[in-house]
């Protein structure tokens, strides 16, 4: 799939309030060219006055089609995550660029274990993987781990545990409010909860990691401790430290 | 014609005219890599120059310190959008380690720890534009952002400042990097906005 060079228009198709702070909108882009499982579009913002604004998002549909889905997460004092969550609406127009990066991607091609970890919004490339590997009925041995703040702030909850089968397993952790009965206590990622909820090193699996900066650090530096090699380790941070 | 985002724009940010198009100002220091941070000991560190004749010159990290260091203020742009204006840094400029090296290559590939790489033309190492820097801000470089030591060629979108640098390699042709093969531009100039293929 070639990146289309320029801005490509898009129409809002639907605005889903799926968190507290989070949004899913679906994009319509008429030449949208398809996307890899996990890549990650520019997508730009104009005012009236001709004042415009771009910043990059994860992806979360994959494969051919028009239908761009993205999830985003609302910045305390961003200026186009507001706007996103808050205020666009179907109907509205924006225009994207991409798809961008060949590397934080899936193909179905592959066919080694592979482990997702996942901080937050950091889910959206990590759910478009899950996608391809269910859509391809890929027997490849998939597990992922999402970490959230509280049950409520999980993106694609339902979805992600509807993925579960013979070669999708789903793990959580909560950092700060975990459902009734589940039997960790809120806190954040440690390496415990890594030895214990993702494939281990001698599965040598293919492991992405997605989430905030110090997120990803910190998994990172657990999974390199435990012995898995760095090349076999994809990572995608955002947000400062 | 233009597309027009019905209501946008009441949280705008102010407009910097030092900011290179598509770009926003960060107070912030994002971090972006492709893998985990590499935790190297200065005891282990070295930096290599290796010309097209197999020449291999290389820099302890006490010999590197031994070197003349400059300070350096400097803005640095994202591809990922984020700028930051008036950084400060302290490093060893490439002209002083270039100073004996005897190359009649054009090209350079700059190589990390961790196996990043990525393509930068010898020119836009020369002159003044290019520093090993291992302070940011007064504090000797975090891990996360490239430390022990990084390159710093901030005429070009940072990702062309590899973190943990462990080398050049001379050249003879462009050939790309890292993210040069993962569809991003050769060149990477901010203000001609060469982001992508």
């Amino acid at each position: 799939m070639a990146i289309v060079a320029g801005w490509l228009v898009g129409t809002v198709a639907r605005a889903m309030r799926v968190t507290p702070q989070g949004r899913i909108l679906v994009l319509d882009v008429p030449e949208w060219p398809g996307n890899l499982a996990g890549q990650h579009l520019d997508l730009r913002l104009t005012a009236e006055d001709g004042y415009q604004a771009v910043r990059s998002y994860s992806i979360a549909s994959f494969g051919e089609g028009t239908s761009v889905e993205l999830a985003v997460d609302m910045l305390p004092d961003g200026e186009v995550s507001p706007y996103l969550v808050e205020d666009v609406e179907p109907g509205d127009m924006l225009e994207v660029r991409g798809p961008l990066g060949n590397f934080f991607v899936w193909r179905d091609s592959q066919t080694e274990p592979v482990q997702l970890i996942a901080g937050g919004s950091g889910i959206v490339p990590l759910v478009s993987i899950a996608r391809a590997h269910r859509a391809a009925a890929s027997t490849a041995k998939f597990r992922m781990l999402y970490s959230v703040r509280a049950p409520e702030d999980a993106y694609y909850a339902s979805e992600l545990a509807e993925l579960v089968d013979d070669s999708f397993a789903l793990d959580w952790v909560y950092t700060r409010t975990a459902p009734e009965g589940f039997a960790r206590t809120a806190g954040r990622i440690t390496r415990a909860d890594i030895e214990a909820s993702t494939l281990p090193v001698a599965d040598n699996p293919l492991v992405y990691v997605c989430g905030p900066t110090g997120f990803v650090e910190a998994v990172a530096r657990i999974l390199v401790d435990l012995g898995h090699p760095a090349e076999r380790i994809k990572t995608e941070r955002f947000g400062g430290k | 014609m233009a597309v027009f985002s019905r209501g946008f724009g009441a949280r705008r940010r102010e407009s910097d005219p030092e900011l290179p198009p598509g770009q926003y100002l960060t107070e912030d220091f994002p971090v972006l890599s492709a893998g985990p941070t590499p935790r190297i000991d200065t005891a282990d560190w070295s930096f290599s120059i290796t010309t097209e004749s197999g020449a291999v010159t290389t820099w302890s990290w006490d010999e590197l310190m031994a070197l003349p260091i400059e300070d350096v203020h400097t803005d640095i742009h994202c591809v990922t959008r984020w700028s930051k204006l008036g950084t400060s840094w302290r490093g060893v400029s490439l002209d002083t380690l270039f100073a004996d090296i005897d190359t009649s290559d054009a090209y350079t590939m700059i190589e990390s720890y961790g196996g990043y790489t990525t393509n930068v033309p010898l020119e836009d190492l020369l002159d003044g534009k290019a520093w090993i820097a291992f302070e940011f801000d007064g504090e000797p470089l975090d891990p996360e952002h490239g430390g022990p030591a990084r390159l710093l060629v901030p005429h070009l979108y940072f990702w062309k400042s590899a973190k943990w640098v462990h080398g050049i390699r001379m050249h003879s042709d462009d050939d790309p990097g890292f993210w040069e093969q993962n569809g991003y531009n050769m060149y990477g100039d901010p203000w001609k906005e060469q982001r992508y293929w």
